[in-house]
């Protein structure tokens, strides 16, 4: 009885194993439509494109270069400095032939995940499943020259060498329009807006205070990236300010902290904010979707979408950000989209602005 | 001794005839101007101490000079010789030199009182000409008169504040003693857009909306690159466009769209609103 038990245990154990690996994992066989999704996702996360291409159904017309611009990026887009982190895949309806498999997969990058979704035909091709995989062609833009002859600051200021008293030049006059202050997700975030008044671009950092009850300072943060720091003469911009694990009950009064600074800027590009609307993803979760169009010439690397949203009354109720994965090619529309919280309420109002970063203008 | 102390008088006389000399010897003036040589009569060492500068001097034919080099600071200086000291009042001289500070260095257009100016009146050593000394403030714009007026320095601070013109463009502004004057450039530009307003016409990719040439309400053209925000509102969603001021207009090409409302604003400034096509 003594030897029996450990044997009875053992191979019980190895039963529940192989009974577990069978059930519960995804088969990553690419005999199986949801297997040839994950091989060819397993060759992407290595950047080894041809290895996904051999995934590919031929009928996608693909090719090696198009997955690497489709799914590594181009352009110094953001995707390109992103790693392919997780796949998740679910079939959505299968037979013998074919299949149709959703993949929701996740980049990390620098600024936070970027999320895609896919909803990929798999089929059958002699003994092996591959996935079709139609990459989306760029619009090529015909060759024309697009005359860009908008402003550029530059900055001349007081030398070390002048004397005390020597006229330097002002920094641009900014003035928060609005603020509120309000609880969310166990903790406080300053939210509002601001005006460059002047008649030059400035670089701007927007700083608060909470003042607890008893006058003491409670905590101290700036808004990073949650607003746009370069602000063109005229221009809004929204700001927020998080403060995690406080309480409205805790603090007195808020103190803001408006800082410009003069900088060399430049007024290109444009990017229109088109065809914004309120949706529902694949999640049933309230998205914020459009598209960007550059109107300028020049390529942008990396456009960041920082959204605004009021009550009915016009208060700002919050402020979210998004970064487009992919890069603003001149002409070229691109979509994008950011969460909407489900707790701003049906009657909100919003207002979408694009910060940007080109490699060859960097800071600009 | 027995003799002294029998005419004690005589004794204090004698000594006060001797200090009363050595007194008159040491002609120490009272006042001074910077940067100008002082000659004290003298038998033995002189030292002279007064802001930043401390020295020992030797008597030569019965005299010691202190070089007006030495006394380029304005101020209390104390002169000794060991027996006898004095204080001497070291003044600045005349006005050599003006520091001024014209604020703002930008100034939007017709706003009351948002130029000032300020003049510190220094002598050639760089001591603050403490004395009242009047300065001469001058606001210059290309086509406005000249804002002209003369203040009397207190405590060697002289200052004004003025209006902006209603033109935009650089004042020169002015600030002089006698014939030494320091110029600062104000740079007045266009304030608030006012009225502001724009016109669409269809395009094959779209709609062209254009504004009128954008100007503050004092006549002046806001300047390049100034945002304005073209709002498109139709069955699609609402479109965007932060569109800059070029030549004096902003322009920008939204969507097509049957039907549209279109609104132009800059800043906090809200323009006219565009009812586009046949519903709205």
């Amino acid at each position: 009885m003594n030897r029996i038990l450990p044997i009875v245990f053992a191979a019980l154990t190895v039963l529940l194993v192989v009974v577990g690996s069978a059930g519960g994992g995804v088969d990553a066989s690419p005999s199986t439509p949801e297997g040839a999704v994950h091989s060819m996702f397993d060759r992407v996360r290595a950047r080894d494109w041809n290895g996904a291409l051999q995934h590919v159904s031929k009928s996608s017309n693909s090719t090696a270069a198009d997955l690497s611009r489709e799914l590594g990026g181009a352009n110094a887009s953001l995707k390109t400095y992103s790693s392919l982190e997780k796949v998740e895949t679910s079939v959505l309806h299968h037979n013998d032939r074919e299949a149709l498999v959703r993949a929701n997969f996740q980049y990390s990058s620098a600024v936070g995940a970027l999320a895609d979704l896919r909803d990929l035909k798999v089929v059958r091709e002699g003994d092996a499943w591959k996935v079709e995989f139609p990459v989306q062609k760029p619009p090529k833009v015909p060759p024309q020259v697009i005359p860009v002859n908008y402003l550029r600051w530059d900055v001349i200021t007081r030398g070390a060498d002048d004397d005390w008293g020597a006229q330097n030049v002002d920094p641009p006059k900014i003035r928060i329009t609005s603020m509120n202050a309000v609880e969310r997700d166990g903790g406080i975030t300053v939210l509002g807006e601001l005006v460059n008044e002047d008649t030059v671009p400035g670089f701007v950092a927007v700083g608060a205070l909470l003042i607890g009850q008893n006058g003491e300072t409670l905590a101290e943060e700036t808004a990073f990236d949650k607003m746009n720091h370069t602000v063109l003469p005229k221009e809004v911009t929204p700001f927020r300010i998080d403060f995690p694990g406080l309480k409205l009950a805790q603090v007195k009064s808020v103190r803001m902290q408006p800082n410009s600074m003069l900088v060399p800027a430049s007024a290109d590009p444009v990017i229109g904010v088109l065809h914004q609307r309120l949706e529902k993803d694949w999640r049933g979760k309230r998205v914020l979707k459009g598209e960007l169009v550059n109107q300028s010439g020049q390529t942008v690397n990396i456009p960041h979408v920082i959204a605004t949203f009021y009550d009915n009354t016009g208060k700002i109720v919050w402020v979210q950000d998004g970064f487009v994965s992919n890069a603003l090619l001149p002409n070229t529309p691109e979509p994008f989209q950011v969460p909407v919280r489900d707790d701003l309420g049906d009657n909100i109002q919003y207002r979408v602005i694009v910060n940007h970063y080109s490699l060859n203008r960097a800071g600009m | 001794m027995m003799t002294n102390a029998k005419h004690p008088a005589l004794v204090g006389i004698i000594c006060l005839l001797f200090l009363s000399t050595a007194h008159a010897q040491w002609n120490v003036p009272e006042r001074t101007q910077a940067g100008q040589d002082v000659t004290i009569r003298a038998s033995l060492d002189v030292y002279v101490v007064g802001p930043g500068f401390a020295a020992k001097l030797k008597p030569e034919n019965g005299s010691v000079t202190i070089k007006g080099d030495q006394l380029r600071n304005a101020g209390r200086y104390l002169v000794s010789n060991g027996q006898n000291s004095a204080v001497m009042w070291v003044e600045p001289s005349e006005p050599a030199k003006l520091n001024f500070l014209a604020q703002p260095s930008r100034v939007p257009a017709a706003r009351p009182g948002v130029i000032s100016g300020t003049a510190f009146v220094f002598d050639n050593n760089e001591n603050l000409v403490l004395s009242s000394t009047p300065v001469k403030f001058d606001l210059r714009v290309e086509g406005a008169p000249t804002i002209s007026r003369t203040v009397d320095s207190r405590d060697g601070v002289a200052w004004i504040r003025s209006d902006s013109s209603r033109r935009e463009g650089n004042a020169e502004f002015t600030a002089a003693v006698g014939g030494i004057g320091v110029k600062r450039i104000v740079r007045q530009v266009a304030a608030e857009p006012c009225n502001l307003s724009m016109r669409a016409r269809p395009e094959k990719k779209g709609i062209l909306v254009e504004t009128a040439p954008v100007r503050d309400c004092s006549g002046n053209a806001v300047p390049d690159g100034t945002i304005v925000t073209f709002t498109q509102l139709d069955s699609k969603g609402k479109t965007t466009v932060d569109a800059r001021v070029k030549k004096g207009v902003a322009a920008a090409l939204l969507p097509p769209a049957d039907s549209a409302t279109i609104s132009v604003a800059s800043g906090v400034v809200m323009g006219n609103e565009i009812r586009w096509g046949g519903r709205q």
